[in-house]
């Protein structure tokens, strides 16, 4: 299952790297333009509401970035799960675990000091999205249970679980819709707005906060363990020949559980940035369909931290942009960005090989012109 | 007597009516993926089929049209799902997401645009649904003891899809193990490289799998929104793609284990829609979510190996390269 393709030597990188994802992401914006037309809007103006919602300004720009932040911590989940030959598809239900790890952490700690609380919060988060991925892992190594399969159920079983624990015993007491007390302002992660104000920059009010950087230093931290330690140089032998692991001493059942481990810590910090970042309480469906799209972002990012930091930006502006979407336009409705979602992992993800040959034949017989390659 | 009796039948006949849609998408992912490739895309496939059988029978009024839209919206679905993945080799989990995340999607973006219902197509009732049928001497036979009622409440009076669900095991399975196409499925599934070397195209044999599989996910759709439901909701699959691909997994690519898996999951559901709020000696009310959970954990459970392993087709997941 590997993701990884064998591009030939002498194709330019910026072709692999840069002009076949801009290939597909545009074909998926065409057919979603198409879907605008079908629906009776007009898709040029469809297109600039949406850029200007999500780069126009400051404030959409903190937006942007707020929903960056998911994407990054689901598309590295994916991304460390893929580098293991592995596919991760409970980041749903990982994040929502995550989010429960911190909220019992708020819940419990929130009177004392936030730098009490903000490391446990961290450790609560990554071991409750660890906790719920290990066991699709432990299976998978040891069981043989297909990990697609049990995540999926999983993701279920999470959604069961927090709807459980949210109608029956973490409900706030006098309360009707299924959600916790709200946190006390000590446990909240600051806002964005508010650390930048206190060095002097002023910044419109946006649910941007500290868990973009540690968004940012998950992201370091993949880049070098997967690239720069053994355990990373591990797994990607197991992820690319298992045989090969095997006879180079190295445990492939080890190594799922670790990568699936790890995979799920990082898909549990969605909680940290929606449930101490934004919600200050524990509340349902905070999860949004962010683990599904990391796959998304992985594929698009090639499964390394600075593709998909740049991919999760592309997928926040298209949140961000669509919600605007939604409220501007008459016809469309929030599912749309769902539609252009599902279409850009098709094109980006399932159809990445369809512009492949026409677009590096192009460029090799560029660079080429002299030496005539034979296939 | 007589109660517990009526009761395990009522029990009975919702497993017959919640086991339906499953019993297909699950035959439907078996030529799918005896042939080679995953079909995690059966959820959405489903839920295009149900969104576009209920569009058309609410227009036209007939569910027989609808049925036939249904079924061509998920062969539609499941040509792109060929295209990406055999055609360009594509990666077949991730196509088969993006196909649910697409139609999740379109669905409530067209029928919101179409028929301005927030998301829903209009409620049909008549001819725009499959009635429930009443099978001959249905009616004569009720008074009998035991094979009356086993007779009349249990295997008479469903709509035309349940039975056609029923026809389908042993017609799948005899497709799949006693004709040549079914021979050449298995093959391609098997070692594609043995069957390209006889002469034979890879990626035709895969294609009409896919085909086949588009015609009972269609007909799965269809009976969630024109048969068993009267119109299309958002979601209303609800996971059972998913569950039915999970007890193809369960009855090992086999159609007669199949249906046994998903009669086994229809029953646990069917047994929590009676479950809710009940208090059960002992142990008090068990809570819905739990009830909700248990085909998803039985599901796990049997997948950790209680059944024996599971072997997939050899060359599942795999696109075909042919060799130069």
């Amino acid at each position: 299952m590997s993701v990884v393709g064998s591009a030939p030597q002498n194709v330019p990188r910026f072709v692999t790297l840069g002009l076949i994802p801009l290939a597909n992401l545009a074909a998926a914006f065409i057919i979603s333009g198409l879907v605008v037309v079908i629906v009776g809007d007009d898709p040029l103006q469809a297109l600039e509401v949406m850029l200007y919602g999500a780069f126009g300004s400051a404030e959409s720009w903190g937006f942007t970035l707020y929903y960056a932040t998911n994407f990054v911590f689901t598309g590295l989940a994916v991304a460390i799960a893929f580098h293991c030959g592995l596919f991760n598809i409970g980041g749903e239900g990982q994040a929502m675990l995550g989010g429960l790890g911190v909220g019992l952490v708020c819940l419990g700690f929130d009177d004392w000091p936030f730098v009490v609380v903000f490391p446990l919060a961290i450790v609560a988060c990554a071991l409750f999205g660890a906790a719920w991925a290990f066991v699709p892992g432990y299976l998978q190594a040891k069981r043989g249970s297909h990990v697609v399969i049990t995540t999926i159920m999983f993701n279920f079983l999470a959604s069961a679980l927090m709807t459980y624990l949210l109608v029956e015993v973490l409900i706030a007491p006098g309360q009707q819709s299924p959600e916790s007390r709200e946190f006390a302002p000590g446990a909240w992660l600051p806002y964005m707005h508010d650390m930048l104000r206190a060095i002097g920059i002023s910044m419109p009010e946006t649910p941007l906060n500290l868990a973009f950087v540690v968004a940012l230093a998950a992201s370091v931290f993949v880049y070098y363990f997967v690239w720069r330690t053994r355990w990373g140089y591990e797994i990607r032998t197991v992820g690319q020949n298992e045989t090969a692991a095997v006879y180079a001493g190295i445990s492939p059942s080890k190594n799922i559980i670790l990568a699936m481990a790890i995979s799920g810590a990082l898909a549990g910090f969605v909680g940290l940035n929606e449930i101490m970042g934004v919600q200050h309480r524990l509340i349902l469906d905070f999860s949004g369909g962010y683990g599904f799209v990391g796959i998304a972002v992985a594929l698009m990012g090639r499964n390394h931290p600075v593709g998909i930091a740049l991919s999760a930006l592309l997928f926040g502006a298209l949140y961000q942009g669509g919600t605007e979407l939604a409220f501007e336009m008459d016809k469309i409705t929030r599912e749309m960005v769902v539609v252009i979602q599902g279409f850009v992992i098709l094109f980006a993800g399932a159809l990445e090989h369809m512009f492949r040959p026409q677009l590096e034949s192009l460029f090799t017989r560029r660079s080429n012109a002299a030496a005539p390659a034979g296939e | 007597m007589a109660d517990a009796f009526l009761y395990v039948l009522l029990i009975l006949d919702a497993t017959f009516r919640v086991a339906t849609p499953l019993v297909l998408a699950a035959l439907a992912g078996m030529f799918s993926e005896r042939s080679g490739v995953i079909d995690i895309g059966l959820e959405g496939k489903m839920l295009g089929s149900a969104f576009a059988a209920a569009a058309c029978a609410s227009v036209t009024g007939s569910a027989w049209a609808g049925l036939l839209v249904g079924v061509a919206a998920a062969i539609a679905l499941s040509m792109l799902h060929g295209f990406a993945c055999i055609t360009h080799r594509g990666n077949q989990v991730v196509s088969g997401m993006a196909i649910n995340i697409v139609v999740a999607g379109l669905a409530p973006t067209l029928g919101f645009a179409w028929f301005h219902q927030g998301g829903q197509t209009p409620p049909l009732s008549g001819d725009a649904r499959f009635a429930s049928l009443t099978l001959p001497f249905a009616d004569a036979t009720a008074d009998w003891p035991i094979i009356g009622p086993l007779y009349s409440e249990l295997i008479s009076g469903h709509n035309i899809i349940v039975y056609m669900a029923a026809a389908a095991v042993p017609i799948a399975a005899w497709i799949l193990f006693r004709t040549r196409f079914g021979l050449r499925i298995r093959a391609v599934g098997e070692n594609p490289h043995a069957v390209d070397t006889a002469g034979i195209s890879v990626v035709a044999i895969r294609y009409r799998a896919l085909i086949v599989t588009g015609i009972l996910c269609g007909i799965a759709g269809s009976y969630l929104s024109i048969a068993h439901g009267a119109g299309f909701a958002r979601d209303m699959t609800a996971g059972k793609g998913y569950l039915a691909l999970a007890a193809l997994v369960f009855g090992k690519w086999k159609p007669v284990p199949t249906l046994f898996a998903c009669l086994l999951f229809a029953f646990t559901d069917a047994l929590q829609a009676r479950l809710q709020g009940a208090d059960i000696p002992g142990i008090g009310v068990i809570p819905v979510q739990f009830i909700q959970a248990l085909p998803y954990i039985l599901t796990v459970l049997l997948l950790a190996g209680f059944v024996g392993r599971a072997i997939p087709p050899k060359a599942i997941g795999q696109p075909y390269v042919k060799e130069r």
